[in-house]
């Protein structure tokens, strides 16, 4: 059997240029992507149905190699059809990305990040139990009346030292992250 | 067989519906009549199907009258059927708490009616994916709901849903080049599309391309299915969209992918030597999943990583490819469907009562709104698997299974479970606690009026915040969970009846290509044992 190499040779680089541009991150470069990989799979489909230029009828006694299968050109029918409607869907998209944030790029997902961002200390949990815990405004007393635990309590976060009740202000929402340098001497500790 | 030749109207009656409903585009009222009545019309067409295979049985009606292995194909069986009727069953139950969401906040604009005709060509793409004996059809089905998923993610055009939808159409675009590319492939190979014929033909290749072609089918469902290293995808983009679209997203989509990995591993490549591979992504999915849902304050993205963590437990009763486990996988994925729905219904609701989804935000709802509390706790105790609920028995149903097979791997798959499953209870207890529990005054940023004791009278706020179709099509949902619980017995029956009949083959292929078709497929299904 013989293969069509100009149309290997085709499906290949198209393949190839579409995986190149949706690894971009312009949008328009991506959805040109998806159509190239959309039509390197019809040239693959295609070149599962025979040879070209055969036709496409049988009988019983007709040999295989002289004939050629329509089905493949049923199913790149379907394909084109679905693929038309997603590239238009698509193209709504882009200008709708560009009528909001006037940028053909994707975006970054916002809780994501902030998610990303979170230090692995969590105030609540991980904290060295800090000066009171309970509902009580006075700080709790031993048996002896001293002072159950110190007001200076701290945990290390970030890499650094801090008090326990900064790092907790910290951790509120809205508040700045456990990053910069005179955190630990703010004593609003951002919760602003 | 005559009931069965009814099968392809669970494809026909919602697109019919979606032609109404986009004609009635300018009469909410009657759109809303007309989609509502078709659906139940549709799903109780299901429990007919599902009735006449309930004992065993496979029917195949042959679109057109074309014979296979040439014309499509719709195969009715008990694992189809089954989750035909779960996923209508859930279908429906969203769309009348959408309805209720669109007249409580009096939702007369243009981009929300088209909700209800995308919404019905889901539904129809959904079953012709679950129906379809034929690979092509099966990607037509999938292209169907998928397009139609593309409107709804986007839906309202806000630019957070922009954003994600984008992610979103982009993945599964390309999952689907994936799976068409695997489809051309397997022409190809074998010169047919047909399933039960594929059963056949396939065993005839050699290895190597029967290998090749099994990745291929695997890795494009597994996008779909967000099986974990393609999992990324998913977390990423179902939060954004409106809370019944998320439901419905979260219980039939993936489940969608589930189904096809299903038959992929019994019908077209048993025995295949992939169960190896297949038990280790089932592993990552569970834990990488559920450790992401811990990071989470979001109550959408937290259920959206458990979401992706208990696919893993379906891939797990699937990778052991013996009877028990597979049983366990496919009474796993109903309980699933409805669990999972029903937990993103209850924080729709609950992002109305509270204001937000953040758990950060919220306080006091379990003395705000105690109803709203015992929806919640009930589908999560039933997420984490706490014994008496359904997620406790499809748990111990693959753990039985992990067990009985007693390679090392299936050991440390079944102590993933059990972690996966402790850790479950972690998250969503995390979310009661701060949620439901503790007083309103320690939230950090509470709602000032809505989250205020004693709770607003109603009135005062400019929407219901609880309107009594969202809530009572909530309630159905968790009912028919518990319900899944209560018929356990029957249903796990119909699970091991099903379970068996899929690695056996020989029904399926026989009921497509007639009697005398399936004599050379069965000399391999013994290697899958």
């Amino acid at each position: 059997m013989t293969v069509n190499l100009t149309l290997l040779t085709v499906m290949g680089a198209l393949y190839a240029c579409g995986i190149y541009l949706i690894l971009e991150r312009s949008l328009t470069r991506v959805l040109l992507g998806l159509m190239l990989l959309a039509n390197a799979t019809n040239l693959l489909i295609l070149a599962t149905g025979g040879y070209a230029g055969l036709a496409p009828f049988f009988s019983k006694d007709t040999d295989p190699a002289s004939y050629n299968d329509p089905l493949p050109q049923a199913l790149i029918l379907t394909s084109i059809v679905i693929s038309f409607a997603v590239t238009a869907f698509m193209l709504g998209i882009i200008y709708r990305t560009w009528v909001l944030a006037r940028q053909d790029d994707i975006q970054d997902d916002i809780e994501d990040r902030r998610v990303a961002e979170t230090p692995s200390f969590d105030a609540e949990d991980d904290a060295v139990i800090p000066v009171e815990t309970s509902e009580f405004p006075l700080p709790m007393r031993g048996p002896d009346g001293s002072a159950a635990a110190e007001p200076t309590a701290t945990v290390e976060a970030g890499g650094r030292t801090l008090l326990a009740e900064h790092a907790a202000l910290e951790e509120k929402p809205g508040s700045a992250n456990v990053t910069g340098a005179d955190t630990d001497t703010d004593t609003d500790g951002g919760a602003k | 067989m005559n009931l069965a030749s009814l099968a392809p109207l669970a494809v026909v009656l919602p697109i019919l519906g979606a032609a109404l409903t986009f004609v009635l585009i300018r009469h909410s009222r009657a759109q809303r009549a007309v989609s509502i009545s078709l659906l139940s019309l549709t799903l109780l067409l299901e429990c007919l199907l599902l009735a006449s295979v309930w004992n065993g049985g496979t029917a195949a009606v042959n679109i057109g009258g074309w014979v296979p292995p040439w014309g499509i194909v719709l195969v009715v069986d008990q694992f189809s059927s089954l989750m035909l009727v779960v996923s209508s069953a859930v279908s429906l139950a969203v769309l009348v708490y959408a309805t209720g969401q669109g007249m409580a906040d009096g939702d007369q604009d243009a981009p929300v009616s088209i909700f209800h005709p995308t919404y019905l060509i889901l539904v129809a793409g959904v079953s012709n994916a679950f129906l379809s004996g034929d690979l092509f059809n099966l990607y037509v089905g999938f292209e169907i709901l998928l397009t139609a998923s593309y409107v709804l993610m986007t839906l309202g055009g806000t630019g957070p849903r922009i954003r994600a939808g984008v992610t979103y159409v982009v993945v599964s675009v390309v999952s689907s080049v994936l799976f068409l590319i695997a489809i051309a492939m397997v022409y190809g190979a074998t010169g047919t599309i047909n399933m039960a014929d594929l059963a056949i033909k396939l065993s005839e290749l050699d290895q190597g391309t029967r290998t090749l072609l099994h990745v291929m089918l695997l890795v494009a469902f597994g996008i779909k299915a967000a099986v974990f290293p393609l999992s990324f995808w998913l977390p990423d983009s179902y939060p954004t969209a409106p809370a019944p679209v998320t439901a419905v997203f979260a219980g039939l989509l993936t489940k969608v992918g589930v189904y096809a990995m299903v038959r992929t591993e019994t019908l077209l490549f048993p025995g295949d030597s992939l169960n190896t591979p297949l038990m280790v992504v089932a592993l990552l999915t569970m834990v990488v999943g559920i450790l992401g849902a811990l990071a989470q304050s979001d109550i959408k993205r937290l259920l959206s990583f458990t979401l992706v963590s208990h696919i893993g437990y379906m891939v797990f009763g699937l990778a052991m490819s013996s009877v028990a486990g597979l049983a366990a996988a496919v009474f796993y994925v109903a309980h699933h469907i409805t669990i999972q729905t029903s937990l993103f219904l209850v924080t729709g609701l609950i992002e109305r009562r509270g204001g937000s989804s953040s758990v950060d935000r919220l306080a006091g709802l379990a003395k705000l709104s105690p109803l709203l509390a015992l929806l919640f706790f009930v589908p999560a105790m039933n997420l984490a698997g706490i014994p008496p609920f359904s997620g406790f028995l499809g748990k111990l149903g693959l753990i039985q299974a992990g067990i009985g097979l007693g390679t090392p791997l299936a050991y440390a798959l079944v102590i993933g479970g059990v972690l996966t499953s402790l850790l479950t209870l972690l998250a969503v207890a995390r979310v009661w606690n701060r949620a439901f529990w503790r007083k309103a005054e320690d939230a950090e940023h509470p709602d000032p009026v809505l989250l205020a004791v004693p709770a607003p009278e109603s009135g005062t706020t400019a929407v219901r915040l609880l309107p009594r179709t969202m809530v009572g099509s909530t309630l159905g949902l968790v009912v028919l969970g518990v319900a899944l619980t209560v018929f356990a017995g029957p249903l796990f029956q119909v699970a091991d009846q099903s379970a068996a009949a899929m690695l056996d083959r020989s029904a399926y292929i026989q009921a497509v290509l007639g009697d005398g078709a399936s004599v050379p497929a069965l000399a391999l299904s013994g290697g899958g044992k």
